[in-house]
């Protein structure tokens, strides 16, 4: 099997993550509740992991890095802790259904919201943020990266944004994280949504928001916390304030060995690898008759993601012949991604999407090339 | 005579781990408990510490941010 599916989640994991997971399985008590060494040895893990992420992400502060489970809860709670009805807020075309449907969900309690338009080829114009504002806008919601074509926003250029006229920036980190340099603080995020099984290598079931000094988030979840046991209402310190329940301690500790292997690889060494194995593989796809790629390739700052369609045929059905007939698992259809596939006009093709990870190689990519032109020769 | 210690309390656990991680740096004497109940009816844990470095963790709470709730003087909780 040629795993081209790294995008959904990357796989394989590296190696010290199962260890330190199941390493976790047998040694953690529960953080926070008690303070014998079982329950510390996990607290001290988990603060391990907001302190490797805060510095991932140029948060100012450890404790305001809050886990959850993955990014849509994340950006779940971003959007619901800082916008309310009457608020307006900008999005765009290039969103996940993480973002959008928590905006639907605002807009139908009466909030305002507001897409920056994509183009055909997936594009969008920055002057359009401009266009869009308004004298209740309080924040733009964005991802850093499309997950259907891996074109990159220009964050610097949204935060700019964002500064000039006091909006919060929340940025849906979901497919960069662990890829692309973000720094909150030099860039003008005011809160960072990340997931732990995509690029950042660790389990499903981690992730979190890193909030920005200075942000106020209404509590998302209330519950059990481990402290001030005796107030009606959530702890309003963070992280605890954004983080009811027993936290998934054992895939914390995963994501904190990746987070490891992160650091000790490479961000860049990592982006290099990824996106030299995407260029490998459109440069030799993006000529073929019948293949139809989308996406702009004329820069180099991309998520490693090559989507495209072969003529007329579903995409489902593309894929499953890749999977049955050469081995390769791709991610065929709508991406959770319903705005950017009416924009490119293949809302009902859909799409067949390659992701490429750090575990990947030349070979895997070729013998990709080689099945595409197969298929696209049959058409 | 009765021995008497130094609590720190935190709002959150968060807070407890960057106490112990700083003082473990430092190589300042104390280790996280319970937190008893005589200084806060609620539950989570404390740093506990001789008496006589109040002022260098009060100093160290200030320099490394550490968000706490209270410092605390009393009798070594039994």
């Amino acid at each position: 099997m040629i795993y081209l599916d790294n995008s959904a989640t990357t796989r394989p994991k590296p190696p010290a993550v199962g260890r330190a997971i199941l390493a976790a399985l047998e040694g953690f008590g529960n953080s926070g509740r008690g303070a014998h060494d079982e329950a510390l040895t996990a607290a001290r893990t988990i603060y391990d992991a907001r302190e490797k992420l805060a510095a991932l992400f140029g948060c100012n502060r450890p404790e305001r890095v809050c886990f959850a489970q993955n990014s849509t809860e994340a950006l779940n709670a971003a959007i619901a802790g800082l916008f309310a009805p009457g608020d307006h807020v900008i999005s765009t075309d290039r969103e996940h259904n993480s973002v959008l449907r928590p905006l639907y969900r605002l807009r139908a309690q009466g909030g305002e919201v507001d897409f920056v338009p994509a183009d055909r080829h997936g594009q969008i114009d920055y002057a359009d943020f401009e266009k869009l504002l308004r004298p209740n806008t309080k924040g733009v919601v964005c991802t850093h990266a499309s997950n259907l074509t891996g074109d990159v926003t220009d964050i610097v250029r949204v935060g700019n944004f964002c500064r000039t006229h006091g909006l919060t920036f929340v940025l849906d980190a979901s497919q960069t994280a662990g890829l692309l340099p973000i720094d909150m603080a030099a860039q003008g995020m005011d809160v960072v949504c990340f997931t732990g099984h995509k690029s950042l290598y660790g389990p499903q079931g981690t992730g979190g928001l890193c909030v920005g000094e200075g942000v106020e988030l209404r509590p998302f979840k209330v519950g059990g916390t481990g402290v001030q046991s005796f107030s009606e209402i959530q702890p309003m310190e963070y992280p605890t304030r954004m983080e009811a329940g027993t936290l998934n301690g054992h895939g914390i500790a995963g994501l904190s060995a990746a987070l490891d292997w992160l650091n000790e690889t490479g961000v860049d060494s990592i982006r290099a690898h990824d996106c030299a194995l995407a260029r490998r593989f459109y440069e030799s796809v993006k000529d073929l008759l019948g293949v139809t790629v989308y996406g702009d390739f004329s820069s180099e700052v991309r998520a490693p993601i090559v989507t495209l369609n072969l003529g007329e045929r579903d995409s489902a059905m593309v894929s499953d012949e890749l999977e049955r007939r050469f081995y390769i698992a791709t991610r065929p259809g709508a991406h959770c991604a319903p705005r950017l596939h009416r924009a490119l006009g293949t809302e009902e093709q859909g799409a067949v999407r390659f992701s490429f990870g750090y575990f990947n190689t030349e070979a895997e990519t070729d013998e990709a090339v080689a099945a595409v032109k197969t298929l696209a020769e049959e058409l | 005579m009765e021995e008497t210690v130094c609590i720190v309390t935190f709002p959150t656990t968060a807070g407890a781990m960057a106490m112990e991680k700083c003082c473990r740096a430092e190589a300042r004497p104390g280790r996280l408990i319970p937190v008893p109940r005589s200084v806060t009816a609620g539950c989570g844990m404390c740093w506990m510490a001789p008496k006589d470095s109040r002022e260098a963790l009060e100093e160290l709470v200030v320099r490394r941010k550490i968000q706490i709730d209270g410092i605390y003087d009393m009798a070594a909780p039994r």
